[in-house]
C-alpha cells in the first residue's frame, strides 16, 4: 500500500489549469475592470447614442457595488459556513447607525468618515458576536428565525427610540431617567444630514472632494474600491486554514469537530466576520446617501441578499458579485423601464376601463418581490448550486437520487474512469495476480453518514 | 383591575385565533420537519377572501351589512374559504416542497421563503398597497359589563370563539381519533416506517397541508370579521405572532400550539395596552429567541434533548 | 466487572485509562460500569456483538458523549466530559463507523483540516497572509501530501472525497486521522466492506503504524481474523458490560464470549 508504481500522471481537465483557459480568465477580468473603471464617464454619451436601451445609470451601479458587498459578507456565513442567516439586515443597519451616530448633527459628533468606517465595521462584527455566541449551536431552521427576529428586532429600536421615555413606576417615585421623548435615534424620520467622506484635495470637482450622491461618479470610485478590498479578503479567507474549517463544518459538523475544529468559535468567525463586511457597506450607504431611516433596513433587505446568493452561486465569490449586479440592475433600472415603456400604460388603461383601481395604478416596480420569490423557488428546485457556482458546488447541491452523477460529474465520469486504469497499475506488482480489482464505484460499502 | 382583564379577554380572543394558525405551523413541521414560511400568507389570502365575499354579498347582492343575513351568508362561506386555502397549501406543498423532500434540509426553507412572498404579491395584487375596510357584517353589540359599566366582551367575541373553539376541537379530534389523523401522527414519528407499513406517505402530507391551509382560511375569516380589515402584510405581522405560539407550544405538539397561541394573544394584548404598541413586535419576538435559545422543545415538553 | 486492580507499574504505561464508564439515555443504559485502559504502543482490540456499546464508548473517549458517571484518563490527563476538539488535542484521532469524509472537498483539503489544530494561523493572519502564514500553509500542504503517499492516495489528491472508491475513502478518513498527529488512533469498523485482500493489507498497515509511528490503536472490529491477528489485548462487551478481556488466545476460548456472539445453546457441549 505504500509503495505505487510511479505511473504517468493522469491530469483530468481542470478549468484552473491550461493556458488558455488562464489567457481567457485575464482576458475577462481586463473588460470587466475597463468598463468598470470608464462606464460612468461614458454612460451620458452612451444613453443619448442609443436612448431605447435601459443603461443602468451610475447611481444605480452604486447600489450595485453596495449590495456586492453584501453579498460578499453573507456568502462567508452561508457559503463558506452553511449558516443560514435572514436578519443579515441588521448588520448593515449597525453600520450605517455608528456612522450617523459618529459624523453627523445628531449627537454633535463629527468624526472623519475615514475612521468612522472602522469603528462600524468593529460595531457590525461586536454585535456578530452577540447575537451568535447564544445562536449558533441551534440547529438550521431555528437559527435562520432567530436571526429573522434579530434583523426585525434591530429595525424596530432603531425606529421606536426616536421616542422614548423611560421613568420609574409612580410608586418609586416617578423620576425620568431617559426623556421624556428622547430621540437616540431619529425614529421614523432617521438622521439626516450625515456627513460624508472628504478627501480635502481641490480639483475640477471644487475646493474638497466629496464621496455623496451629490457626486455620484467619485462615490462609484470609492465603493468600486470598498468592493474590491471584500473581494480579495474573501477570497484569501477562503483558500485559508480557516475557509477549510468553513467547508468542514458545512459538509459534517460532527467530523470536523471530530479532527479539532472548535466548532463554536470558528463558526462565530464565520458570523462576525460575515457582520463585518455588511457594516462596511452599512457605513459606506449612511454617508453616501447622507442620510437613513429605520424603515430602509427592512427584512426584504435580508432577503434580497439571500436572493442575490442563492441566483448566483452560494459560496461563489465572482457569483454573488455578478448576482448582485444582475439583480439590483433589474431591480432598480429594468424593472422600472419596463415598468414606464411596456406595461404600466396598458394595464393603466385596462385599470381604467374596468374601474379596479388596482390596475389603473399599475406600477411593475412594485411586485419586484413576486419576482425575486419566484427566482428563489425556481432555483431552489432547478439550480441550487446558482447561476455561477465554484467548480465543487455543483455536485454538492444536488442531493441523493437527484443526478449528481449528470451534472457535476464530468470530473466525477473522468475520475472513474481514471480508477480503472489506475487500480490495474496499482495491482501490477501485487503477488497474487487473482486478487478482484475493486469495482471502482461511488456508492459502495455502508452508507455514508448523512 | 378591569383594564387588566379586559386586556386579558382580547388576549385570549386573539390568542386563539393565533392557536388557530399555529395549529397550521405545528402541524407541517411535525410530518416535514419544515417551517411553512408561506403559511401565515396563506391566512392573509383567508382574510382577502373573506373580504370579497362580504363584498359580493353587501355590494354585489345588496344585502345590508347589518343583517343577519349578511353574517348568516358570509359563515356560510367559511367552508369555501377554508377549501381554498386548504388547496392553496396543498398545491403550495406538490410545486414547492415536494421536489425538495430529498434536498439538503435548508433548501425547502428558502423556497418556502419564495413562496411567502409570492403569495404576498398576491395579495398585493388583489387588495392593493393599503388596509381594504371588510364590510362590518360583524355585530359588535356590547353584551356583558363590568361594574362600572364599561363594556367587557359582546356578540362579535362570542362569535370568533364559536368559530375558532370548535375548530379547534375538531382538529383535535381528526388527528387524536381517525385513520387519517392516526397516519398523520405516524409519518409525522417515522416517515419511512409508515411507508413501509403501508401509509401513503404523499397523501398523508398532502392531508396535513391541506388542513393547515384550512385552518388558516377560517382564522383569516374570522380576523377579517373581527379586526374588520384585510391587508397583504397581514402575514408578516400574523406569522410572527402565530409562529411565536406554536414554538412556544412544543413545536409538533398540537395542545402546545393552541396554548401557545393563547399565552402569546394574552402577552400581545398586555403589551398593547400596558407598553406601547410599537413595542409588542419587539417583546414578541425576543420572546421567541429566549425560547428557542433556552427551550427550544417548547415551554411544555417534559424532556430536553441530549447535548451531543 | 472488572480485571484485577493495577499495580502501579503497570499504570504507568497505560495511555488511556477509563474507570467505572457508564452511559445512560433516559431509561437505556448503553454502556455500565465499563473499566477499560489502552497500555502505550498497544493494539487493542473492542469486541462484541451489535449493539454492546461499542461506538457508545467510543463516543465518550472521543468527547461525542459525556460519561453518565466514571473518569476517563488520558496520558495523565482527566478528559472526561472534555470536548470532542479538546480530545483530538489532547492526542486521540478518530474514524467512523460509517466514513464520515468532507465529501466535497478534495482528499488532499481533507487532509489538511485533520491538520488545522496544529496549525497556529488565525484569522487575521489569513486576510493579511505574512510570510509566516505563507509557509506555515506550505509546510502544510507537503505534510498533508505525506499523509496522502503514505496510505497511497497520492495520486488523487485533488480527487472529491466522495467520488473515491469505497476502499479508497476508508483510507483517506485514517490519513486525515493521522494529520492530526495523535498519540492514541481510534478506529472504528475499520474493514467494514472490505474483501480480504483489503483487509490483510489494512492490518499490515495498522501494524506499521504502531511500529513507525509509534501510535496506540484501539480497534472496534467484526471481523475476528482481524482481531485474533493483530491484537494484543481482546475486551468483550456485551449489553453494555465488559464480559471478557485478555489475549485473543484467552477471549476466544470463554465460554461466556462464545454465549455473548452464539447464543445460549452454544456452549452446551462444552
Amino acid at each position: 500500500m505504500t509503495e505505487m508504481v510511479r505511473a504517468p500522471r493522469r491530469t483530468f481537465p481542470n478549468p484552473m489549469a491550461g493556458m488558455d483557459d488562464r489567457r481567457r480568465q485575464i482576458v475577462i477580468l481586463a473588460i470587466v475592470v475597463a468598463l468598470a473603471l470608464l462606464y460612468p464617464l461614458v454612460y451620458r454619451r452612451l444613453s443619448d447614442a442609443i436612448p431605447f436601451v435601459p443603461w443602468p445609470d451610475t447611481a444605480v451601479l452604486v447600489v450595485c457595488a453596495t449590495f456586492a458587498i453584501l453579498a460578499l459578507g453573507l456568502n462567508i456565513v452561508m457559503g463558506f459556513a452553511g449558516l443560514l442567516d435572514l436578519g443579515y439586515v441588521a448588520f448593515y443597519a449597525i453600520g450605517a447607525y455608528t456612522t450617523a451616530f459618529l459624523a453627523s448633527n445628531h449627537f454633535g459628533v463629527h468624526i472623519s468618515w475615514w475612521i468612522v468606517l472602522w469603528l462600524a465595521v468593529a460595531a457590525a462584527a461586536i454585535f456578530g458576536v452577540m447575537l451568535g455566541a447564544p445562536t449558533l449551536k441551534l440547529r438550521g431552521d431555528y437559527l435562520a428565525i432567530v436571526t429573522l427576529g434579530f434583523g426585525e428586532i434591530v429595525r424596530l429600536v432603531f425606529r421606536n427610540l426616536g421616542d422614548i421615555t423611560i421613568a420609574l413606576p409612580a410608586i418609586l417615585g416617578g423620576a425620568v431617567l431617559v426623556g421624556p421623548n428622547a430621540n437616540l435615534t431619529g425614529g421614523n424620520v432617521g438622521i439626516n444630514p450625515i456627513d460624508p467622506p472628504i478627501i480635502p484635495i481641490p480639483g475640477p470637482w471644487g475646493n474638497q472632494l466629496i464621496f455623496s450622491n451629490q457626486n455620484v461618479i467619485a462615490s462609484w470610485y470609492l465603493v468600486l474600491g470598498l468592493l474590491t478590498i471584500t473581494f480579495f479578503i474573501c477570497r484569501r479567507l477562503r483558500d485559508s486554514k480557516l475557509g477549510r474549517a468553513w467547508m468542514a463544518i458545512r459538509e459534517d459538523e460532527t467530523a470536523a469537530a471530530a479532527m479539532g475544529i472548535n466548532t463554536v468559535t470558528t463558526k462565530l468567525l464565520a458570523f462576525s466576520l460575515g457582520a463585518s463586511f455588511s457594516g462596511f457597506a452599512g457605513a459606506f450607504t449612511g454617508a453616501y446617501n447622507t442620510a437613513i431611516f429605520a424603515e430602509t433596513f427592512s427584512y426584504n433587505v435580508s432577503i434580497l441578499v439571500v436572493v442575490i446568493i442563492i441566483l448566483g452561486g452560494i459560496g461563489s465569490l465572482r457569483g454573488v458579485v455578478i448576482g448582485a449586479f444582475a439583480l439590483l440592475y433589474v431591480d432598480r433600472t429594468l424593472l422600472p423601464w419596463i415598468g414606464d415603456n411596456i406595461i404600466n400604460d396598458p394595464m393603466h388603461d385596462l385599470g381604467v376601463s374596468t374601474g379596479q383601481q388596482i390596475l389603473t395604478d399599475f406600477k411593475l416596480t412594485t411586485y419586484n418581490y413576486l419576482i425575486f420569490g419566484i427566482v428563489l423557488v425556481i432555483m431552489m428546485i432547478r439550480r441550487p448550486e446558482g447561476l455561477f457556482p465554484d467548480a465543487g458546488a455543483k455536485a454538492e447541491m444536488h442531493g441523493v437520487g437527484i443526478a449528481a452523477e449528470v451534472t457535476g460529474a464530468s470530473e466525477a465520469e473522468l475520475t472513474v474512469l481514471g480508477e480503472l486504469e489506475e487500480v490495474e497499475l496499482d495491482d501490477a506488482p501485487d503477488p497474487d495476480p487473482n486478487a478482484p480489482a475493486e469495482p471502482p464505484s461511488t456508492t459502495t460499502g455502508p452508507e455514508a453518514a448523512r | 383591575m378591569e383594564e387588566l382583564v379586559k386586556a386579558l379577554t382580547i388576549g385570549v380572543t386573539n390568542g386563539l385565533i393565533i392557536g388557530l394558525i399555529a395549529i397550521g405551523y405545528t402541524l407541517v413541521y411535525g410530518i416535514l420537519e419544515l417551517i411553512n414560511f408561506a403559511h401565515a400568507d396563506v391566512f392573509m389570502l383567508g382574510t382577502a377572501f373573506t373580504y370579497f365575499a362580504t363584498e359580493l354579498i353587501v355590494r354585489g347582492l345588496g344585502i345590508p351589512a347589518s343583517s343577519t343575513l349578511a353574517l348568516f351568508l358570509t359563515l356560510l362561506a367559511l367552508p369555501v374559504i377554508m377549501l381554498m386555502t386548504a388547496g392553496i397549501n396543498a398545491s403550495i406543498e406538490r410545486l414547492a416542497y415536494r421536489p425538495l423532500r430529498n434536498a439538503p434540509r435548508l433548501a425547502p426553507l428558502i423556497s418556502a421563503i419564495g413562496m411567502s412572498f409570492v403569495l404576498q404579491n398576491v395579495g398585493l395584487l388583489l387588495l392593493g398597497p393599503s388596509q381594504k375596510a371588510v364590510e362590518p357584517v360583524l355585530p359588535r353589540t356590547d353584551l356583558v359589563f363590568f361594574p362600572s359599566g364599561a363594556a367587557w366582551f359582546g356578540i362579535d367575541e362570542i362569535i370568533v370563539l364559536s368559530v375558532t373553539i370548535p375548530l379547534l376541537l375538531a382538529l383535535r379530534w381528526f388527528v387524536g381519533s381517525t385513520r387519517q389523523g392516526k397516519a398523520m401522527r405516524a409519518t409525522a414519528q417515522d416517515r419511512e416506517a409508515s411507508g413501509l407499513m403501508g401509509i401513503d406517505v404523499n397523501r398523508t402530507i398532502s392531508l396535513t397541508f391541506l388542513i393547515a391551509g384550512g385552518m388558516a382560511g377560517a382564522a383569516g375569516l374570522v380576523v377579517a370579521l373581527y379586526y374588520g380589515q384585510t391587508f397583504f402584510q397581514y402575514g408578516l405581522q400574523f406569522g410572527l405572532l402565530s409562529f411565536t405560539a406554536a414554538v412556544l407550544g412544543g413545536i409538533g405538539n398540537l395542545t402546545g400550539a393552541t396554548l401557545g397561541g393563547l399565552f402569546v394573544g394574552i402577552v400581545a394584548a398586555m403589551s398593547d395596552r400596558f407598553i406601547e404598541a410599537k413595542w409588542t413586535s419587539v417583546i414578541v419576538f425576543s420572546l421567541l429567541i429566549l425560547v428557542l435559545i433556552f427551550r427550544p422543545t417548547g415551554l411544555l415538553a417534559e424532556q430536553q434533548s441530549e447535548r451531543a | 466487572m472488572s480485571a484485577m486492580p493495577a499495580t502501579a507499574a503497570e499504570t504507568a504505561g497505560d495511555l488511556l485509562v477509563a474507570t467505572g464508564c457508564t452511559k445512560r439515555f433516559g431509561g437505556l443504559i448503553a454502556v455500565s460500569d465499563v473499566d477499560f485502559t489502552i497500555p502505550r504502543g498497544s493494539i487493542v482490540s473492542l469486541i462484541g456483538p451489535n449493539g454492546a456499546g461499542k461506538t457508545t464508548f467510543f463516543n465518550m473517549i472521543t468527547g461525542l458523549y459525556v460519561p453518565t458517571e466514571g473518569r476517563i484518563t488520558f496520558d495523565g490527563v482527566d478528559i472526561t466530559g472534555d470536548k470532542p476538539h479538546e480530545v483530538v488535542r489532547v492526542g486521540i484521532a478518530r474514524t467512523f463507523q460509517n466514513i464520515r469524509l468532507f465529501g466535497n472537498m478534495s482528499a488532499e483539503s481533507n487532509v489538511l483540516v485533520g491538520l488545522h489544530h496544529r496549525l497556529k494561523g488565525r484569522w487575521f493572519g489569513a486576510i493579511l497572509k505574512p510570510p509566516s502564514i505563507i509557509r506555515e500553509e506550505e509546510e502544510a500542504h507537503a505534510r498533508a501530501m505525506e499523509l496522502l503517499d503514505l496510505v497511497g492516495l497520492g495520486r488523487r489528491k485533488d480527487t472529491l472525497a466522495r467520488n473515491l472508491p469505497y476502499g479508497d475513502q476508508r483510507r483517506l478518513e485514517i490519513a486525515r486521522a493521522l494529520a492530526t498527529e495523535p498519540k492514541l488512533l481510534l478506529l472504528d469498523e475499520p474493514t467494514a466492506g472490505m474483501n480480504p485482500e483489503e483487509t490483510r493489507r489494512l492490518t499490515d498497515f495498522v501494524r506499521e503504524l504502531r511500529t513507525r509511528l509509534g501510535l496506540t490503536v484501539l480497534l472496534i472490529e467484526h471481523d475476528m481474523k482481524v482481531v485474533m491477528g493483530i491484537s494484543d489485548r481482546v475486551t468483550v462487551l456485551d449489553h453494555g458490560e465488559k464480559i471478557a478481556e485478555g489475549s485473543p488466545g484467552e477471549v476466544r476460548a470463554d465460554p461466556r464470549v462464545v454465549e455473548a456472539y452464539l447464543g445460549r445453546g452454544a456452549t452446551s457441549e462444552g
